[in-house]
């Protein structure tokens, strides 16, 4: 019925409406993902290099957020699945490190900057 | 209702950890910054415990929960408090490694959900994740491992760079091939195996110098495998947090590398940091240096009569543990009416910023530490510049031999001041593994011994005069 080039037409049409459809359908997110990027860079911009260790270390902290996945991720899991347990268990207690030693260590280094005198 | 309150949580952590990271860019409010970021934290954590309904209602296996963040909560706190300000950098690097294996575990269980009727964007959530979280858990624990001096060996495999260059196009390729819906474990789980692999390659041929852009880099990798988990669970929290981290790491990482004036592909991909000690031990002219030992005495008292005397410290006083000993001597030689200033190089120490902390710790005013663009002007009115433990920092080969590999860097132009006294072990070379010409030079006197030591003694000799 369709000729070679009306369904290559047809076929790329249906690609833009894909396209557009999944730029909507994640709307949200691309939002979320450009101003967090943008965010992230003016925020780092004008620190003087003296805290850059601090800095790091509290950014390092702060993808600990990383610990909610592994709580949900823990939740979920059904009681007799013993190797999602495990792992489950074993992810709570790296993310948990991750979050609470990062700020810890963070305000340590930042306790030295007090002012003197 | 409770689906909505949680919401309104995780906006109000989200906009604690922004805050949290513009507080924490001056000194003045980094400490609250950091306490906001982790208030909001804490607060996200609570609220997604009782809370979070998923699609079969409220989570179970709370007291297992609990008992992960307590057990968490404690080696966190103990290993943080108790690791010393020299350690610091590997401290990171290892929470950074643990954030990394906490985002591939997630993977590992969320891969026993996905089937082949799952969206391709879910089942490459979960493969991104367990790629990214396995590359920064391996490539940081190995970066402990090289700071902590566990690891010495920056062995590189023959043709290297290919070879790893071929297992990242493995890598790519086989996440490519399971996102088009080829879902098998087999294939999962040698992903998983070639990205924990990756990341030992990664990181093991990388020098001790260049350690910290590494850190840095993989600790904005762990921050876009959080993101990763974000958009696996649409929860905003870890997006955002997630994606915070990944671009003020990439342009940390970027700011550091600049500071060593060096491209990132020249610090991943070879140059000085790895295969040159074997080019400096080559018959290198060390017999041309004409090299004026001194003893402590002297030092004492030409900085005793000295009018400027500038401090340049590199990471050896911190080895020494010497950063008090230098606090006392400043404190003498003040007292004595010398202006004392401290030169602190952007890469002093092991990280931007470290030497800052170190020196802080034994109660050295802030702004006594000047950085090297305002301090560089300095150097010519200085009568006395005392360089302890510090060496590639402090080389004129620099600015001037376009044959040193380290031609380019910014230096402190330490060279320019009437006397410079450099506190070392030996004539050993730096990170950089090239000989410095400095010690040659008619202006520079070499003080031999362990930095702490050699400073006790300055300053008995100083109290003495």
């Amino acid at each position: 019925m369709n000729s070679p080039e009306t369904s290559y037409t047809l076929n790329h049409n249906l690609k833009m409406e894909q396209a557009i459809n999944f730029l909507a359908t994640y709307r949200d997110i691309i939002y979320i993902l450009i101003l967090s990027v943008i965010v992230g860079i003016e925020v780092i911009g004008k620190v003087p290099s003296a805290l850059h260790t601090p800095l790091m270390s509290g950014a390092n902290a702060i993808h600990g957020v990383v610990i909610i996945g592994a709580i949900i991720v823990m939740g979920q899991a059904s009681p007799d699945n013993i190797p999602a347990l495990i792992i489950g268990f074993l992810a709570v207690i790296l993310g948990t490190l991750n979050v609470v030693g990062g700020f810890v260590v963070t305000d340590r280094m930042l306790e030295m900057f007090r002012k003197k005198k | 209702m409770e689906n909505n309150i949680l919401q309104i949580i995780y906006l109000l952590a989200s906009v604690s950890f922004i805050i949290g990271l513009k507080m924490l860019s001056s000194p003045k409010t980094a400490r609250q910054g950091n306490f906001l970021a982790a208030a909001g934290m804490g607060l996200a954590v609570i609220a997604t415990i009782f809370l979070y309904q998923g699609h079969e209602g409220p989570l179970g296996n709370k007291i297992w929960i609990f008992l992960g963040i307590a057990i968490g909560s404690l080696l966190g706190t103990l290993s943080a408090k108790r690791v010393k300000m020299t350690a610091m950098p590997q401290m990171v690097s290892l929470f950074n490694g643990m954030g990394g294996a906490c985002a591939a575990a997630i993977s590992l269980i969320e891969f026993g959900h996905i089937n082949a009727s799952s969206p391709s964007g879910m089942v490459f959530v979960v493969v991104a994740g367990l790629v990214i979280g396995s590359v920064s858990f391996s490539g940081s624990i190995i970066a402990y491992a090289k700071l902590q001096e566990i690891l010495k060996s920056t062995k590189k495999l023959p043709a290297h760079n290919i070879f790893t260059s071929g297992m990242l196009v493995g890598i790519v390729g086989l996440t490519t091939w399971m996102t088009m819906g080829n879902i098998e474990p087999g294939t999962f789980y040698l992903l998983f195996g070639l990205s924990l692999a990756y990341g030992i390659l990664f990181v093991i041929p990388i020098g001790g110098a260049d350690m910290p852009v590494v850190i840095s880099l993989l600790n904005s990798f762990t921050g876009v495998a959080a993101a990763f988990g974000g958009f696996l669970y649409d929860n905003q929290v870890m997006q955002t947090g997630g994606i915070l981290v990944g671009s003020a790491g990439t342009l940390l990482t970027v700011l550091m590398c600049n500071a060593m004036n060096r491209s990132l592909t020249n610090v991943l991909f070879g140059a000085f940091g790895s295969g040159s000690s074997a080019a400096a031990g080559s018959g290198g002219p060390k017999s041309e240096l004409n090299i004026k030992p001194t003893t402590a005495s002297d030092v004492a008292l030409i900085m005793h009569y000295a009018k400027k005397v500038i401090i340049v410290p590199g990471y050896g006083l911190a080895v020494a543990q010497a950063q008090h000993v230098i606090h006392e001597m400043e404190t003498l030689l003040e007292a004595n009416g010398v202006s004392v200033k401290y030169a602190i190089h952007p890469v002093a120490g092991r990280m931007p910023g470290h030497m800052n902390v170190l020196l802080a710790e034994s109660n050295v005013a802030y702004d006594k530490l000047v950085e090297m663009e305002e301090i560089n002007e300095e150097f010519a009115m200085a009568d006395v510049v005392y360089v302890v433990g510090a060496n590639d920092v402090v080389n004129p080969a620099a600015r001037h031999d376009p044959s040193s590999p380290i031609f380019g860097m910014p230096i402190l132009n330490v060279d320019k001041a009437k006397t410079v006294v450099v506190s070392k072990r030996s004539m050993a070379a730096g990170y950089a593994g090239i000989e410095n010409e400095l010690f040659g030079y008619t202006n520079c006197l070499m003080l031999f011994g362990d930095a702490k030591k050699t400073l006790t003694e300055v300053v008995s000799e100083l109290k003495a005069l």
